[in-house]
């Protein structure tokens, strides 16, 4: 279409625009606030009926009372489930459960970060590539990799036979905290490189040049500049593996031993096996408070420094 | 300047990165004092150049001297030198001050130390009153005033500038030119700077280097370089220019397109290829069959005149070239019309004749 045929079209419109009035204007916003809302009203249904519904159900049975049958009495409310996690067992799985929460959390950082910054320092082509390899492992099924991590760890597997190699003798790792804390690395590592990643690549890299030139040493660098810049992803990073792994179920299961019961285990054991349900909520709810408050901590710090 | 230390002295450096020569075999000394420009399109190495000295790049080859001490490998740290970059590079999470003292700090400068030469550095610059000001809050001639002071602080031996007016609209460069020019006086530093205007480097500079793929052409102060380019690049790059292709008859003369013998000097051996260059301004017009008898001319018809107000720029053609000659807007003076044949003319001082 050539300007001058273009034109008039274009005058025409500018008249349209004239002749609307603010009411006209307002009900259009309204009616596509409307339309809005009713397109989102599946993910709405879907949320309330399958995950704030139970969640109310859940609350309620961590005020109900266990009978003796294993049943649980919806009348009189009380709160004796939340003070049996007061208890020497229970609150030590739940700092067992935070130390090794904690644990995970550091060792993915310590490890992801020079990754992270390795991957944000490439050329777009091999981040692209580097950044497909992280996420590769999600493609296997959660469960058989933890399996996978079994048989690596086993009695005959790759990690004892290696220290046999280089003499350090038969090294039970299976069955053992470091076993565990091996496999929740593993599992959650993809999520602190991600956001670390996407931190890091925001930097200026010049900024780095700019320190260094400033006489400061790499160390220096890393702490004054890099550090502080990245801190939105740091944190992220820390949530999303902290969070997870203070509930894992599945890798403690697997990889864990018998005397390293931690909150995720004890919770199903609650549900399935004691038949207490009151006392497996209201440590659900602990567990759902201590990741609501990390979840804050993140928006707060995360909101400063953007 | 042979029998005093060079500030920065680079003795056939060479960088390549891969298969590509950024830089080839640069010789240069650059003495203590002096603002040094280094002038060149984008991509000719004046970049990658200024990050050697920097330390940002280790050179592939050659010596890389900071006053007499060899700095080749020498980390950006340990060097005595600091860099003011292009886009400033300021840290957005450090306030002005924060900005400005984190040299000293790095050095390990005891606080109280700190707290003064930060206040010199911000009074030297005159960003008085916005030293709790992030980067973000300021403007940019105030962020560069910053990157100058972070820079300056440091007290190094020599001052690195990327581009560093590059950033800012004309009439703040144009202020910023001599203010720089200035403090550069004032603080007595080795001012090294990278450009690609070339009316930036001849206002500002001492001396000035003009680089094209990867190589150092020329080194001279403006005028030098203005006047007496060495090749059809550095003429060309360097203010605007006519240029008539020729060649070398004998020492004093040359032979130009169209076959006419003109009196031109060179020392370039008889047949090779030149140009003659005739700045704009340098030329005379006259009518045809007027020309004074010391002149050398062409005859062309006059396509058009550009009226610049203080300047008439007039566009003559010949069959071989086309010509600009530049006349002061005076009163009275010979003002020929769009289609006149005029001739275009030059004395023998006003001509260089230059390797094509």
């Amino acid at each position: 279409m050539t300007m001058t045929a273009d034109r008039p079209e274009r005058l025409e419109l500018l008249e349209d625009a004239a002749v609307a009035t603010p009411e006209f204007e307002k009900a259009a916003e309204r009616a596509a606030s409307r339309r809005g809302f009713l397109l989102s009203l599946p993910a709405y249904a879907y949320l309330a009926l399958f995950f704030a519904v139970p969640l109310g159900i859940v609350m309620v049975y961590s005020f109900a009372t266990r009978n003796r049958f294993g049943g649980t009495d919806l009348s009189g409310w009380n709160l004796d489930a939340y003070r049996k996690l007061g208890e020497p067992i229970v609150r030590d799985i739940l700092f067992r459960s935070l130390w090794l929460a904690i644990l995970t959390t550091l060792i993915c950082l310590v490890v992801a970060y020079p990754f992270a910054y390795f991957i944000a320092t490439r050329t777009p082509l091999v981040r692209n590539l580097m950044l497909v390899f992280v996420m590769i492992p999600f493609w296997t099924n959660f469960l058989v990799r933890n399996y996978a991590w079994r048989v690596l760890l086993g009695n005959d597997g790759l990690f004892t036979n290696i220290s046999e190699a280089l003499g350090l003798g038969e090294r039970e790792l299976l069955f053992t905290t470091s076993a565990v804390v091996i496999g929740l690395v593993y599992g959650f590592l993809p999520f602190m490189v991600l956001p670390l990643y996407a931190s890091i690549e925001r930097i200026d890299l010049s900024l780095v040049e700019a320190s260094r030139d400033l006489y400061a040493s790499g160390f220096q660098t890393f702490r004054r500049v890099l550090l502080p810049l990245s801190m939105p992803g740091v944190i992220a990073g820390s949530i999303l593996v902290f969070v997870p792994s203070l509930g894992a179920y599945v890798t403690p299961e697997i990889l864990g031993g018998a005397k390293t019961t931690l909150l995720g285990t004890y919770i199903v054991t609650q549900f399935l096996t004691a038949r207490n349900w009151p006392v497996g909520a209201s440590l659900s709810f602990v567990l759902m408070a201590v990741m609501l408050v990390a979840t804050l901590v993140y928006f707060r710090t995360g909101g400063r420094n953007l | 300047m042979s029998d005093q230390t060079a500030a920065v002295k680079l003795s056939a450096i060479t960088k390549r990165f891969g298969s590509v020569v950024a830089v080839d075999n640069v010789n240069v000394e650059i003495a203590d004092g002096e603002f040094f420009a280094l002038l060149g399109p984008s991509g000719c190495g004046k970049t990658t150049t200024l990050r050697m000295v920097a330390g940002l790049e280790f050179p592939t080859e050659g010596s890389l001297k900071i006053f007499g001490d060899e700095a080749g490998t020498l980390p950006p740290n340990k060097r005595p030198v600091n860099t003011v970059f292009q886009d400033y590079a300021l840290f957005p999470h450090m306030t002005v001050e924060a900005n400005v003292a984190f040299g000293l700090k790095m050095q390990r400068v005891p606080k109280p130390e700190i707290a003064d030469r930060v206040q010199e550095a911000i009074g030297l610059v005159r960003l008085e009153g916005l030293e709790h000001r992030r980067s973000q809050q300021l403007s940019g001639g105030q962020r560069q005033r910053v990157a100058l002071a972070r820079a300056l602080i440091n007290r190094p031996k020599v001052l690195l500038l990327d581009e560093p007016l590059g950033a800012l609209d004309l009439k703040l460069r144009q202020e910023m030119q001599s203010e720089l020019k200035a403090l550069q006086r004032e603080v007595g530093i080795t001012f090294v700077f990278v450009t690609h205007d070339q009316e930036e480097a001849l206002t500002m500079a001492d001396r000035i280097g003009v680089m094209n793929e990867g190589e150092l052409l020329q080194v001279g102060t403006p005028a030098e370089i203005y006047e007496h380019p060495v090749n059809r690049f550095v003429a060309d790059f360097i203010g605007q220019t006519n240029l008539l292709d020729a060649s070398v008859v004998s020492n004093d003369t040359v032979c130009l397109a169209d076959g006419a013998h003109i009196p031109g000097t060179s020392d370039l051996p008889v047949g090779t290829r030149v140009a003659v260059c005739l700045r704009p301004e340098r030329a005379g017009m006259h009518p045809p069959g007027e020309v004074p008898p010391d002149c050398q001319s062409v005859v062309g018809r006059l396509e058009g005149v550009r009226y610049l107000g203080n300047a008439l720029v007039y566009t003559v053609v010949l069959d071989w070239v086309r010509l600009e000659v530049r006349r002061e807007n005076q009163p009275g003076g010979y003002r020929p019309h769009a289609g006149d044949d005029v001739a275009v003319s030059w004395t023998l001082d006003a001509i260089s004749v230059v390797r094509a």
